[in-house]
């Protein structure tokens, strides 16, 4: 069905010390369409998320078996370029982290470390993924304040133009609304919808119906183990397991 | 009355009284240098190094031991600096967290914030007259810097190991290598704490007195190249203070003035950069 994705698991074993967190993961992630990794917390499912953008280099006592294909290519071959594959992806942590600097740089951050120099082009890269993330109009005229001083969903849609100005194929959200307010909240799903077209986007969400409003496809781990994932409609309204019938309907949570 | 009003408001005195004999201690000894050094205080004490009959209480000033301190706090902060970033990066960045090599580093800077500055001083001394080196500003800049060094690397490191794990991930996330993270993210965070770290490195290597009787040496002249010999304000002050003439041993405190408002000063600006800084960080 969804054949050349971009995004492509096999066997994917991750150990912290003697904790098998992620058991054989095995999944295609469908391109240009909102993904959303559910499941009861703790079940693996930002670990899953980290390995994406191998994120998860920086835990200590990891220790992963398998494949996780990006384009082709397995980013845990000791040979890739681990700031190539991250800059495939851009990332929507849980709360979101400016820089420690003016909301001009923040954007620029990501096109500067990968040589972008000319002053004009930044401009129009600021400019042009501010107005992505429907941010411009707020901050147009403050561009050289420090990014610490918008509000946090304000500071979520900057990370998300940040995140986005380094030209990613995919976006990464690990649970991205936690915490933010329902108005900054609804922002960001809405900005995910607009985002599908030109995007893959995967996002771990612990609320059920967030996974209902946005996602198309949807993965369901359960104590590190993916017990079912197929298109959001089918999951939701005929889940095949007892497990995910039981997580949808809330007995597990 | 209530007991525990009375206790409460018993901890309160208690508590206002403490931190009140803070400042006053600071007053006490402002005012005391003061009123000793303002009848010998005169521009020829900051213009001048000692003429003929310094010594005696006639004509000359402190301008050797003022350039001397500042050239070799300046120096040795400079020196530290460029020692503890690499340090800090690496513990908190490169290396495993956690791990037996980070505690043992953390451990060692201790133990070396811990050693007085006169061991310092002896050892440098030893290390010198294995070489055939003389007293200079080059091996007291040397020493200074060994002095400051775990203040600056553990001040540093406090600061570093506050910034949270999420954004260091932000700066991966978005393909920047440690390196580019370390120097662009990592030194923006710590900045106000930097700042800080080296008021106090500076305040402590222009005040030691110990660390740099061997090495440094004292000289009325002012240094010309980094391998002469450097009066220190601390060692004027000591000298002077250690003359049986009167009117020499008020300059001591003349001095002692001189050397606490370039530390007031310092101070000062430190704070109004660090808070310049603190804006930014997130």
């Amino acid at each position: 069905m969804y054949q050349n994705n971009h995004i492509n698991v096999r066997n994917l074993n991750v150990h912290f010390d003697n904790n098998h967190v992620l058991k054989n993961i095995n999944v295609e992630i469908p391109d240009k369409k909102i993904t959303a990794i559910i499941g009861s917390s703790g079940c693996g499912k930002t670990t899953f998320l980290k390995c994406m953008n191998r994120l998860i280099d920086s835990v200590d006592g990891v220790k992963i078996t398998g494949e996780l294909l990006v384009d082709g290519e397995n980013i845990f071959d000791p040979k890739t370029d681990v700031t190539l594959i991250r800059k495939k992806m851009g990332l929507l942590s849980q709360r979101p982290y400016p820089l420690p600097m003016s909301i001009y740089d923040n954007v620029a951050y990501g096109p500067r470390i990968h040589g972008e120099k000319s002053r004009k082009k930044l401009d129009h890269i600021v400019e042009y993924y501010l107005k992505e993330a429907s941010l411009w109009e707020e901050v147009k005229d403050r561009l050289k304040t420090p990014a610490a001083r918008l509000s946090i969903g304000q500071q979520q849609r900057l990370c998300l133009a940040r995140g986005l100005a380094v030209e990613p194929e995919i976006i990464l959200g690990d649970e991205p609304t936690s915490a933010l307010d329902p108005q900054s909240s609804q922002n960001i799903e809405q900005k995910f919808l607009e985002l599908k077209d030109k995007y893959t986007i995967i996002m771990v969400t612990h609320i059920l119906r967030q996974a209902k409003r946005i996602a198309d496809y949807l993965i369901f781990i359960h104590l590190g183990e993916i017990i079912e994932h197929g298109p959001a409609k089918e999951i939701l309204e005929n889940p095949k397991e007892k497990k995910t019938k039981e997580y949808i309907s809330g007995i597990i949570s | 009355m209530d007991k525990r009003k009375i206790e409460e408001s018993i901890f309160k005195i208690l508590m206002r009284v403490a931190t009140l004999s803070i400042v006053i201690s600071l007053a006490v000894i402002l005012i005391s240098i003061i009123y000793k050094a303002i009848p010998v205080m005169n521009w020829g004490m900051i213009s001048q190094t000692p003429q003929g009959g310094f010594y005696l209480g006639e004509n000359g000033g402190v301008l050797n031991a003022i350039l001397g301190s500042l050239y070799l706090a300046t120096g040795a902060t400079i020196l530290a600096l460029m020692l503890s970033f690499p340090i800090v990066f690496y513990i908190n960045i490169y290396a495993k967290k956690g791990s037996w090599f980070v505690h043992t580093v953390r451990l060692c800077f201790d133990i070396l914030w811990g050693i007085p500055s006169i061991v310092y001083g002896a050892f440098g001394f030893s290390i010198m007259i294995l070489l055939g080196m003389r007293t200079s500003l080059f091996a007291g800049i040397i020493v200074i810097a060994l002095v400051i060094l775990p203040i600056i690397v553990r001040a540093l490191d406090e600061v570093v190991r506050m910034i949270p794990q999420g954004l260091l991930d932000a700066s991966y996330s978005l393909g920047a290598t440690k390196t580019q993270t370390s120097v662009k993210i990592v030194t923006r965070q710590a900045l106000p704490g930097l700042i800080t770290a080296i008021l106090i490195a500076f305040g402590r290597g222009i005040g030691d007195a110990a660390a740099v009787l061997f090495t440094t040496g004292y000289t009325d002249n002012v240094p010309t190249s980094l391998f002469d010999s450097a009066a220190t304000l601390p060692l004027a002050i000591f000298f002077q203070l250690g003359s049986p003439v009167e009117a020499v041993q008020n300059r001591a405190f003349a001095s002692a003035l001189i050397l606490t408002i370039i530390i007031l000063s310092i101070s000062i600006l430190a704070r109004y950069f660090s808070g310049k800084y603190n804006k930014f960080k997130v």
